[in-house]
């Protein structure tokens, strides 16, 4: 008994000193996504990964739960905070009920960021959006205006009703519609981020509107699903699907004219910012205060606003002549 | 009939095990010695599992799923099933948001939330016992229902701005590390296992689970019971609303999906019979800690949470079919 017990006190011993020391030496920055298993989150995963590289001295934690839950995101900052990880990025699935677990996070010492998809101000040091949600909803609505010449209906295909980036962009969108006055944007639809339920969602569209031109679905799921639907009913060069979307995930339905164009931002830039960011601001070279500026490497620097809030970039158009380019790459 | 049929395959025992025996071999000492394992790996596994600071914020991750799990395994066991829990914590989360809204004090926002459960129990209670429908037919109606009603109310919105006094419930401590969640679980632990296992009460929901028609023919009021059982698991799901919503200190209507089959999987690894009449609530409570240290402890390795989910269900398995195939093989071998 008492040498296993030996044994056991001699590993825990070494492993809190290692981690001890481990600590003591890198900085150790959680990157939270909205769910594991999401290639725009795995891209982010990879700049995140790249900025460490350059940094040095950090190592990335990269985790989420199993499905989108604000409940699930939470068990997960628990177990970061019992960690006692250096700062989280976190991409969140609940704008309002992760605040409360966050600020334990800030109290007890941990930088905390979002990025993506946003925390309320109260939960969080600073915000990181991809790009700015007018520049967004204005691009979409322009990608499927672009496409027509003589107007026409088109549709939104979203993610969930609650999801707080497709119903900011939307919102945008609908605000500069007006500029587009022969583009009629007929309905909106909501495909809860899930395949199947995107692809019967995009389905109804076409049989409600059957004069439908545009599906526009500002979500990496739902574009493909509305893609997959307009080639099943055999309306490629009818329907046009655009929006937002991963190039690796599009590329087959680009080369099929089922899509002729669609934007997205960089995820694998937003990783590396947001990570970026995260490590200046715990090694105290930069503060999260309205009107800082903080540097971002290769990106170059991100200012804030009065919601401490800053944009990363515009987003970028991808069609048949880059998305081979791209496609490999995320 | 088929009840019947497969009821009378029980077999009566010629001899008793002894109970010091008996209670070695029982399923709530296997748990407990999984739980304890676990404990000891964790601990072994991460420098920071041993934090009291750490278990306290751990508890979260399984104290309003057990609140409901306690009633849930009451409803189990006689033989029924609730799968709305998840839409009730919806609907009371949300009528609480609207009282809210309109500047109602703590208080009032409490008892709203424990009054919308028990009319959402009433609800489910009254189409199942009096008009004798399927309650896993009827739940599944309800579970769109509630959360409709929800979604209905808040759209895309949320309701956020609780009044600070409300943040107790879910955010609170009564000493040290015992948060207010932990000590409601306890209660609620307390409670629902004199009611099962010191009341006669407890024993008519064995009889029911076991032989609802004999025990009709006992003189046990079969559908008052079962009401009951509904009304006690929508006041507790009304309780994890008023908890969780304090806790997340916002309403969505998405809040607590997926919780009625994480509920009920606490229920079947603590022990108890999906088919009814067997089961204890001791084995829940220990269900509850055996599914929040594993979360928890993958969690501290960080461990993804697919691998997580894959490991939990192996684990239901594992626990539901180990004793299986353990009385099948002795069964062979006695053959032999």
């Amino acid at each position: 008994m008492s040498i296993l017990r030996n044994i056991l006190t001699t590993a825990a011993v070494a492993s809190a000193l290692m981690a001890g020391a481990a600590q003591a030496e890198t900085t150790r920055i959680a990157l939270v996504v909205k769910a594991l298993g999401i290639g725009f989150f795995e891209a982010a995963h990879k700049g995140a990964e790249e900025a460490a590289k350059e940094l040095g001295d950090v190592e990335i934690i990269y985790t989420g739960p199993t499905d989108t839950t604000a409940e699930g995101q939470i068990e997960v900052i628990n177990s970061l905070i019992a960690q006692r990880v250096d700062a989280i990025a976190v991409s969140a699935n609940d704008t309002d009920a992760l605040v409360p677990t966050l600020k334990k996070a800030m109290d007890r010492g941990i930088t905390v960021i979002s990025w993506d998809s946003g925390v309320a101000p109260e939960g969080r040091m600073m915000n990181l959006n991809p790009s700015s949600a007018p520049l967004i909803g204005n691009t979409i609505i322009k990608l499927a205006a672009d496409h027509l010449p003589e107007g026409g209906e088109v549709a939104v295909l979203s993610a969930t009703t609650t999801s707080t980036n497709q119903n900011t962009w939307i919102e945008e969108m609908n605000k500069v519609a007006g500029n587009y006055p022969d583009v009629k944007v007929v309905g909106t639809v909501y495909g809860d981020d899930l395949a199947d339920k995107s692809y019967r969602e995009a389905q109804g569209l076409m049989q409600t509107y059957p004069n439908l031109k545009a599906i526009i679905a500002p979500t990496s799921v739902g574009i493909v699903a509305a893609a997959q639907a307009v080639t099943d009913a055999g309306k490629i060069g009818q329907v046009n699907v655009t929006g937002l979307g991963l190039p690796s995930e599009m590329a087959g339905h680009v080369k099929s004219g089922a899509s002729k164009s669609f934007a997205i931002w960089n995820p694998i830039d937003l990783g590396y910012s947001a990570t970026m960011i995260a490590y200046h601001l715990t090694k105290g070279e930069a503060k999260a205060e309205p009107g800082a500026t903080i540097p971002i490497g290769r990106m170059g620097s991100v200012t804030l606003d009065d919601n401490n809030e800053a944009a990363m970039a515009d987003p970028f158009t991808y069609d048949a002549s880059n998305i081979d380019q791209f496609s490999s790459v995320f | 009939m088929s009840t019947a049929l497969r009821h009378s395959e029980r077999q009566i025992p010629d001899r008793l095990t002894r109970p010091a025996a008996r209670a070695l071999k029982s399923w709530e000492s296997l748990l407990a010695i999984v739980a304890i394992g676990i404990f000891v790996l964790n601990a072994w596994a991460s420098p920071y599992f041993l934090d009291p600071w750490n278990l306290s914020d751990a508890s979260f991750n399984f104290t309003e799923k057990a609140m409901i799990a306690f009633a849930m395994a009451m409803l189990i066991i006689a033989g029924e099933i609730d799968l709305s829990v998840g839409a009730i914590i919806a609907l009371a989360s949300t009528v609480m948001g609207v009282a809210m809204t309109a500047g109602a004090p703590t208080p009032v926002l409490v008892l709203l939330g424990l009054g919308t459960g028990l009319a959402c129990g009433a609800f489910n209670g009254m189409l199942v016992a009096r008009f004798g429908l399927p309650s896993i037919v009827v739940t599944i109606g309800t579970m769109s229902l509630f959360r409709g009603i929800s979604y209905i109310i808040l759209g895309d919105g949320a309701f956020t701005g609780y009044p600070d006094s409300f943040a107790w419930f879910g955010q609170g401590y009564v000493f040290w590390v015992i948060t207010v969640e932990l000590v409601i679980f306890t209660l609620a632990a307390l409670v629902f296992g004199v009611l099962l296992h010191r009341t006669s009460f407890g024993r008519t929901v064995y009889a029911i689970g076991n032989n609802s028609v004999a025990a009709r023919f006992s003189g046990i009021r079969v559908d008052r019971v079962r009401f009951i059982l509904f009304l006690l698991t929508g006041l507790m799901s009304g309780i994890a609303a008023i908890c969780l919503t304090s806790r997340l200190g916002s309403t969505r209507p998405s809040i607590a999906s997926g919780f009625e089959l994480e509920v009920v999987t606490i229920v079947v690894l603590g022990g108890v019979s999906i088919l009814g009449g067997s089961g204890s609530i001791v084995g829940v409570v220990l269900a509850a800690l055996v599914m929040g240290l594993v979360t928890f402890g993958l969690g501290l390795l960080n461990v993804p949470g697919i691998v997580m989910s894959v490991v939990v269900g192996a684990l239901l398995i594992a626990v539901i079919a180990v004793p299986r195939l353990w009385a099948m093989a002795r069964a062979k071998s006695r053959k032999r």
